[in-house]
């Protein structure tokens, strides 16, 4: 009697080991970073510098393989490199408000400061605070944007958007999504409760419970960069809460009513930096790379970038971008935002466990 | 001495499996496990042996919620898709021609070969406020507000069970072929009618099929973290997606290892509770 089930048995056994064999080569292969090639340059960056538009100059001009693997969030990233060998990567691209923490772990090498273009720079993006210690510079900043309120002025009106309490009227009840991540959602929140994010502390962070919640309540996805755009993109939401120029630059060729806007309570500035590691044995190739990355041509290829665009911390870059490109980015705007807005909160260890349990607490409402 | 010869044959052949799974697998674990009773102390990890991360994964709210939804998906997807495969496979075996047969069995597993996240972009698309289905039914007059599908458990488990479908119809299909006529028949002479023989003959002998492809579907849906990050919105966790918000977000290995234990330990069950219902050790 049982001959033949277990026979079948074993036939839906191979059946299904050859399904799961097709499964396993549809997953997405990860990226691994290639090694041990002398002309060879290995950066841990975010995904804007993926584009080959942005390294392929540079590989041609010093015959040189950029090697390039993304991460999200910092402490991947420092995850990643705590694993690796020493020399394993030689670039790091890093949010400009962690470069603190990364000089404090020792990783960081100094970069020529006087050979970095920083005076073109607009001057609120030089970061010396941030880049700088003890007058040896690190990182330099390379590219910034807005966390504020990206929506569809198709089926959102403008001036609700100039007002970050709109959102809790109910007016736009379903219709909203969250960006997640919690750093500028919970830096929007603290502006809108009258707290600059340099402030925010365990116990100003208690009180953003409530909002963080109820806005939560009100929205219909709380969703990561891809996720967003394709959100707003179909319509699924009108308005995302943490978006801005990265998320609605890149869709403005299909869709123009696309657009986002500082509320009066104000935005949250963010800002990536990059830098040379310590443990590079290709400090000279590495620092060339930041020095093209820097420089109008390199500036003006990240800030339109595939994955995202966002300002260039240069402004010579305006030199090299097109009229179009600059009003993508409302480039004669940038003035005005920048006094509007506040950097990324800084949180220690134990502030950034606090924040991400709130998160966490959030998301499985 | 013939002894003696085969069995240095035998640990022979299976040396290289035994090297590799100890290699990849067995030490992997074991580092794992030792790493899910160290602790993060700021952003360092100490190691020991501390319960700690095992304690808040059945204690914190927000942490057993993502073990409880992670059960609650599974067991919704593998009944589901065990409803469905079953009469799919069976049509399949005995309705479809014999000729036809393959041709509609390669057609049942097309979706295998599209990329596993673009499938489940697709069904955003098709779930959304104004994909397809909405769209349909608004045009035919059956809603005038579009539904709210995408973004929820709803979509998760759709674009779950559109997947394992096809697998468990792969399991049973096998099953059921291998099936000889003769029960049916033997069953029907003695007076059993269709009802019957299929609940007192054809159901219990085409079990392996079914809960060897309700093992897999089970395996590979509770330890899969890229469908209801895309599908679910966000709006519950798995508990893969803690597991990923750990590494990524806080670097708490720790903490991601003993929820991969934990998961891996529901993984062990379902895999104890199959091998003596099945009797898999026989194979």
């Amino acid at each position: 009697m049982t001959a033949a089930p277990v026979s079948a048995f074993r036939k839906s056994i191979s059946l299904s080991l050859l399904a799961a064999t097709a499964l396993t080569a549809a997953a997405p292969a990860t990226i691994a970073p290639a090694f041990a090639q002398s002309q060879e340059l290995n950066a841990l960056v975010w995904c804007d510098h993926t584009d080959p538009e942005l390294v392929q100059p540079f590989e041609e001009e010093h015959d040189v393989r950029v090697n390039l693997r993304e991460y999200e969030g910092t402490a991947a990233g420092l995850a990643i490199l705590e694993q690796s060998r020493p020399g394993d990567w030689d670039v790091l691209v890093i949010d400009a408000v962690d470069v603190g923490r990364a000089v404090d772990l020792g990783i960081m090498a100094a970069l020529p400061a006087d050979e970095l273009p920083t005076g073109d720079f607009f001057p609120e993006l030089v970061m010396e605070d941030l880049n700088t210690r003890d007058g040896t510079t690190y990182a330099v900043t390379e590219k910034f944007g807005y966390n504020t309120i990206a929506y569809n002025k198709a089926a959102v009106d403008p001036a609700d958007m100039t007002n970050f309490e709109t959102l809790f009227s109910g007016k736009y009840d379903g219709r909203i999504a969250i960006y997640d991540y919690y750093l500028p959602v919970l830096g929007m929140l603290s502006l809108s409760e009258g707290i600059d994010t340099g402030d925010l502390d365990a116990e100003a962070l208690e009180t953003l419970r409530e909002p963080l919640f109820d806005l939560r309540a009100r929205s219909s996805q709380v969703s990561e960069v891809v996720a967003s755009q394709t959100a707003l993109a179909t319509g699924e939401v009108d308005i995302l809460v943490g978006g801005g120029e990265w998320l609605t630059a890149v869709l403005a060729s299909e869709n123009a009513d696309l657009d986002w806007t500082i509320p009066e309570q104000g935005g949250v500035l963010w800002a990536q930096s990059i830098g040379v590691l310590e443990s590079s044995e290709n400090k000279d190739l590495a620092t060339e790379f930041v020095k093209y990355i820097v420089s109008p041509e390199g500036q003006a290829r990240l800030a339109t970038s595939s994955c995202y665009w966002g300002m260039p911390a240069n402004a010579a870059a305006g030199d090299v971008l097109t009229d179009e490109e600059k009003t993508v980015l409302r480039w004669d705007d940038q003035p005005d935002f920048l006094t509007r807005v506040q950097r990324y909160p800084v949180p220690d260890a134990e502030l950034d466990t606090a924040m991400q349990d709130l998160w966490t607490d959030m998301l499985q409402q | 001495m013939a002894r003696a010869h085969d069995n240095r044959q035998g640990w022979g052949l299976v040396a290289p499996a035994l090297i590799w799974t100890t290699a990849f697998f067995v030490v992997p674990f074991l580092m794992m496990l030792a790493l899910s009773f160290a602790k993060m102390e700021g952003r360092s990890v100490v190691t020991g042996f501390f319960p700690d991360n095992y304690i808040r994964i059945f204690t914190e709210p927000s942490l057993l919620r993502g073990l409880v939804v992670s059960l609650e998906i599974t067991v919704t997807v593998t009944v589901i898709s065990m409803v469905l495969a079953y009469p799919l496979a069976w049509i399949i075996a005995f309705r479809v021609p014999e000729r036809w047969q393959r041709l509609v069995l390669i057609l049942t597993i097309l979706p295998f070969w599209t990329s596993y996240v673009v499938r489940s972009y697709s069904w955003l698309l098709v779930l959304g406020q104004n994909g397809v289905i909405n769209k349909t039914l608004m045009t035919l007059g059956v809603i005038s507000e579009p539904i709210s599908m995408s973004a929820s458990r709803f979509a998760t488990v759709t674009g779950f069970v559109h997947f394992f479908v096809m697998l468990l119809t792969l399991t049973i299909y096998a099953n059921l072929k291998e099936l000889s006529p003769n029960y049916a028949r033997a069953a029907q002479d003695l007076g059993a009618g269709r009802l019957a023989t299929f609940r007192h003959v054809i159901l219990p002998l085409t079990l392996p099929g079914l809960m060897t492809g309700a093992f897999l579907t089970l395996v590979l849906c509770i330890g899969d973290y890229i469908t209801p990050q895309i599908l679910g919105g966000n709006n519950e966790l798995t508990l893969p997606q803690l597991i990923m918000m750990q590494l990524g977000r806080r670097g708490d290995f720790p903490m991601a290892s003993a929820m991969a234990v934990v998961l891996m330990g529901i993984v062990t069950l379902a895999y104890l509770f199959s091998a003596r219902w099945l009797r898999i050790d026989r194979l």
